[in-house]
């Protein structure tokens, strides 16, 4: 298992098995995407309450999810990169910020057109929406972060530290439901014991998810191959690298 | 199909969802591939102008 992780944080060996896995996720992501389209807006049945408005939950609650994980994810790789000094580990998080921060930017923007046929309003200063705001707001402070040093190794050091005291951030979206007396409505599917949705309209959203998670892996992988290349450009491994495929990108 | 994509009268709120995201989706792709690309296309010249300054 130790020497498994050690091969993975290595940067040769994840440069050229991220290409390999970048391809898998993407074509396993587009393939659950699309049937979970045709599961979501044509096979499942309309909600009794909210109409065909409810189909706007198969976006929303995959981005949600995304904007979440993603962040859960950049912080695990942050802590992995502050504690053991693997510079992979603060590649993989340098490049899911922005990633993260469309996620949030799509989570907030379906919600406000979900937000508008049903409750008759864009935006209020609710929990859930404002902790996810914030979400987007620690995404693109963590970039403006990065951005304002000069040095690499300080750069790394800083924004790893500030994503890990955003994940105080994570408790109070996910929660938010339960502790304030939110216009946004409580959880549906992440409840404990059985979630409160039915299978015709269940599957889809869980495809979805799943497809939006294999688009993530494969997004992040192709990026972090980039960022490893950039930072990584003294060593002998890039420069062969960069020799032999000149002229071909 | 009329009544599909008339999606029982809340079409705009549903398409501009799904278009939204869907566009959301293409462009992080495509941002990631470029990334890629440039970062790539960086490090080749920083080598070469590097490999100059060596040989003088």
């Amino acid at each position: 298992m130790k020497k498994w992780f050690h091969q993975w944080v290595s940067p040769p060996h994840l440069y050229e098995r991220a290409d390999r896995y970048a391809k898998v996720f993407l074509f396993l992501a587009i393939a659950s995407i699309l049937v979970a389209l045709y599961g979501g807006l044509v096979l499942a049945p309309a909600d009794y309450q909210q109409g065909d408005a409810f189909r706007i939950i198969y976006v929303h609650v995959p981005s949600a999810w995304l904007s979440m994980f993603a962040y859960a994810f950049m912080a695990g790789a942050s802590f992995v990169a502050l504690v053991w000094r693997f510079s992979a580990a603060h590649a993989v998080a340098t490049v899911i910020a922005p990633i993260g921060a469309v996620f949030t930017l799509l989570c907030l923007l379906t919600g406000s057109l979900w937000g508008k046929p049903m409750w008759g309003t864009w935006w209020e200063w609710d929990a859930r929406m404002t902790s996810e705001l914030v979400l987007l707001l620690i995404y693109l402070g963590y970039i403006a972060l990065r951005l304002s040093f000069e040095e690499q190794a300080k750069a790394d050091k800083a924004a790893a530290i500030f994503a890990l005291i955003g994940v105080v951030n994570l408790p109070i979206i996910h929660y938010s439901v339960y502790w304030w007396n939110t216009l946004h409505q409580g959880a549906t599917v992440s409840k404990i014991g059985k979630p409160s949705i039915t299978w015709d309209m269940g599957w889809p959203l869980l495809l979805m998810t799943i497809g939006f998670m294999l688009f993530f892996g494969a997004i992040t992988l192709m990026a972090t191959r980039g960022e490893l290349l950039s930072r990584e450009r003294r060593t002998k491994w890039v420069k062969e690298l960069v020799d032999i495929n000149r002229g071909v990108n | 199909m009329q009544e599909f994509f008339s999606m029982g009268g809340y079409a705009f709120y549903v398409w501009s969802s799904f278009g939204f995201s869907i566009a959301g989706l293409i462009y992080l792709y495509l941002a990631s591939k470029s990334s890629f690309k440039k970062k790539f296309n960086e490090v080749s010249i920083w080598q070469i102008r590097e490999n100059k300054r060596v040989d003088k």
